[in-house]
C-alpha cells in the first residue's frame, strides 16, 4: 500500500503541474457561485441555508466536470502505454486503481472546500445549522466521487479520452436526470414493464437530498459506497482483462 | 536467472507463443530476433509480469512470476517497446519517482538516480519536461528507469529502436557492459546488433524458436551470413498470407 500513496503522490502533482485541475476548479466555483446567486435566489431567499441555494447546483456541474477530471485517468495510460510501465513495476493493480482514484477524488475535494466563503458568509448573516451545512458538502463530495468512480471504469475500457468523456457523462447525466418524474414516464414508455424500477435505484437524487438536507441516512451511505466499491472493482477486473 | 518453459499465448484463436522454453543465465545477453510479429513482445510481457501467461512456467531468479509476481518484478529491469513515459514530468522527477516505487529511499535514491542519468547520459536534459525530449533522449531517460534498483535482470524490448548511429553504438555498448553481471533478454530486427552485444541468440518465428546459438554458430548455420540463416527459418509476410 505503499506505492499506493507513491502514485497517489504523482497524479495529484500531475493534475497541478498541468491546467487540468486549475481549469475544472475556476470553472466550477464560477458556475457554482453564479447559480447560488442567480437561480438558487441566495439573498432572495434570506435564509441562512445552504442546500437549495448552492448544493442543490452540485449534482449538475458534477455529471459535467467529474468526467473531466477523471476521463484521462487510465485511457491516458493505455495510450501512451505507461500501463505497461506500471504493470511491470513491484505493485498491484489495486494499489494503483486506489492510488489515482483518491487523486482525482482529492481535486474534487479542494473544487468543493474553496466554495468555504459562502460558509463563512452564512454565519455572518445568520444563525444556521452548521451540521446541516457539513452534511451538505458531504454529500455534494459523495456524488462527486460517486462519479469519478464510474468516470474511472469508463476510462478502463479505452484509450480514448474524449470517448471516455462522452460515455461518462451520459451515464453521469442519466443518474441526475432519472430523479424526474417527467424523465421517469417517458422511459416507462419505451422499456418493458419492471424496466425501469432498476433506473430509478440509479438515480441520486434520492440520496443526495437527504444529506443536503442534514439528514444522515445509513442506506445512502450504503448506496453511494456500494456504486463506488463496485466501480473501482470494474476497474480491476476490465484493466486486468484489457491485458490479457 | 531467467527460466522460462512450455510459454504459450493464445489471443482468441490466434497462437502468438506457441510452447517457447528458453534460459539466460548471470553474465548472458540473449537476443531476441524475429520478424515482425514473431511473438518477441508478447514473450517479454510476460516474462516481466505485465501479460498474464495461458500456459507454462516463468521463472526469475527462482521467483515464480506466476505465483509471486510482485517479488519477481523486483528482480526485473525493463525497458517497454515504445519507451512509454509520463509526459508530464521531468526526468529527474520521473526517475525520483520509479526509485520511489521501487523501494529505494533516502541517499540510496539520490544516489541511484545520480548515478543513472550519468550511465544514460542524461545530464543535459535531466531537468526539462519529458514532453520535450527528443526521441534519443525519451528512450535514454526510458532505459535509465529500467536500470535504477540494479535489477540482476534486465528485460530489454528494441533498445536501439529510433536511436541515432552514434546512440546505437553506445546502448549497445551499454548492453554488452551490463551483460557482465547481469542476465539480459532484448530483443532486435537488426541482425549486427546480435554480433556487436549478444553472447548467444534466437530466433523466433510465430511463436516458435527455430535457430538458437552463438553469433558465431549461427553464422555458420547460415553459411557464413546471418541474413541467409534469418531469411531461411523465418517467414515472410507474403507466405504467412498465402498459408
Amino acid at each position: 500500500m505503499k506505492t499506493a500513496l507513491t502514485i497517489y503522490q504523482r497524479e495529484l502533482t500531475a493534475y497541478f503541474t498541468q491546467p487540468t485541475a486549475y481549469a475544472i476548479i475556476v470553472i466550477y466555483l464560477l458556475l457554482s457561485m453564479g447559480l447560488t446567486f442567480t437561480f438558487g435566489g441566495f439573498f432572495r431567499v434570506g435564509d441562512a441555508n445552504l442546500a437549495y441555494p448552492h448544493f442543490y447546483w452540485n449534482p449538475w456541474l458534477f455529471m459535467l466536470l467529474a468526467p473531466a477530471i477523471g476521463m484521462g485517468l487510465w485511457s491516458d495510460e493505455q495510450r501512451t502505454g505507461t500501463i505497461e510501465l506500471l504493470g511491470t513495476l513491484p505493485t498491484s493493480t489495486w494499489s494503483a486503481i486506489v492510488g489515482k482514484y483518491l487523486a482525482a477524488a482529492t481535486v474534487c475535494l479542494v473544487a468543493i472546500a474553496l466554495t468555504f466563503p459562502l460558509w463563512i458568509s452564512v454565519n455572518d448573516l445568520g444563525d444556521p445549522d452548521n451540521l446541516t451545512i457539513f452534511s451538505g458538502y458531504l454529500g455534494s463530495f459523495l456524488v462527486c466521487c460517486t462519479f469519478l468512480a464510474i468516470t474511472m471504469l469508463v476510462s478502463a475500457f479505452t484509450r480514448d479520452q474524449v470517448v471516455c468523456l462522452i460515455v461518462s457523462v451520459a451515464i453521469c447525466v442519466l443518474m441526475v436526470m432519472i430523479g424526474f418524474d417527467t424523465v421517469v414516464i417517458e422511459l416507462t414508455k419505451i422499456l418493458p414493464e419492471g424496466g425501469v424500477e432498476p433506473f430509478i435505484a440509479f438515480g441520486v437524487w434520492d440520496h443526495f437530498n437527504s444529506l443536503m438536507r442534514g439528514a444522515f441516512r445509513f442506506q445512502d451511505f450504503v448506496w453511494f459506497a456500494s456504486i463506488i466499491v463496485a466501480s473501482l472493482f470494474g476497474t480491476s477486473a476490465i484493466l486486468t482483462a484489457r491485458r490479457s | 536467472m531467467i527460466d522460462v518453459k512450455n510459454l504459450t499465448k493464445r489471443f482468441g484463436p490466434k497462437l502468438a507463443v506457441d510452447d517457447l522454453s528458453f534460459a539466460v543465465k548471470k553474465g548472458e545477453v540473449l537476443g531476441f530476433l524475429g520478424p515482425n510479429g514473431a511473438g518477441k513482445s508478447t514473450t517479454m510481457r510476460m516474462v516481466t509480469g505485465f501479460s498474464p501467461v495461458s500456459t507454462g512456467q516463468i521463472e526469475i531468479c527462482g521467483i515464480s512470476m506466476i505465483d509471486d509476481p510482485q517479488t519477481a518484478k523486483r528482480k526485473i529491469g525493463y525497458l517497454p517497446e515504445s519507451a512509454p513515459l509520463y509526459n508530464d514530468m521531468t526526468v529527474t522527477s520521473f526517475l525520483n519517482w520509479i526509485a520511489k516505487m521501487r523501494g529505494l529511499s533516502g541517499s540510496t535514491r539520490k544516489e541511484a538516480v545520480a548515478k543513472v542519468i550519468e550511465t544514460c547520459f542524461l545530464e543535459q536534459v535531466a531537468r526539462q519536461s519529458i514532453d520535450t525530449l527528443s526521441k534519443g533522449y525519451r528512450h535514454r531517460t526510458c532505459l535509465a528507469q529500467s536500470l535504477i534498483h540494479d535489477p540482476e535482470v534486465l528485460i530489454l524490448d528494441e533498445p536501439t529502436d529510433g536511436l541515432d548511429p552514434n546512440q546505437k553504438h553506445e546502448v549497445r555498448k551499454l548492453i554488452k557492459e551490463l551483460g557482465k553481471e547481469k542476465a539480459v533478454l532484448f530483443s532486435t530486427h537488426i541482425l549486427e546488433e546480435v554480433e556487436a552485444a549478444c553472447t548467444r541468440a534466437v530466433i523466433v518465428d510465430q511463436g516458435k524458436i527455430v535457430a538458437d546459438g552463438t553469433p558465431s554458430e549461427l553464422k555458420d548455420q547460415g553459411n557464413g551470413s546471418l541474413y541467409d540463416l534469418f531469411h531461411k527459418v523465418t517467414t515472410t509476410d507474403a507466405q504467412a498470407a498465402a498459408a
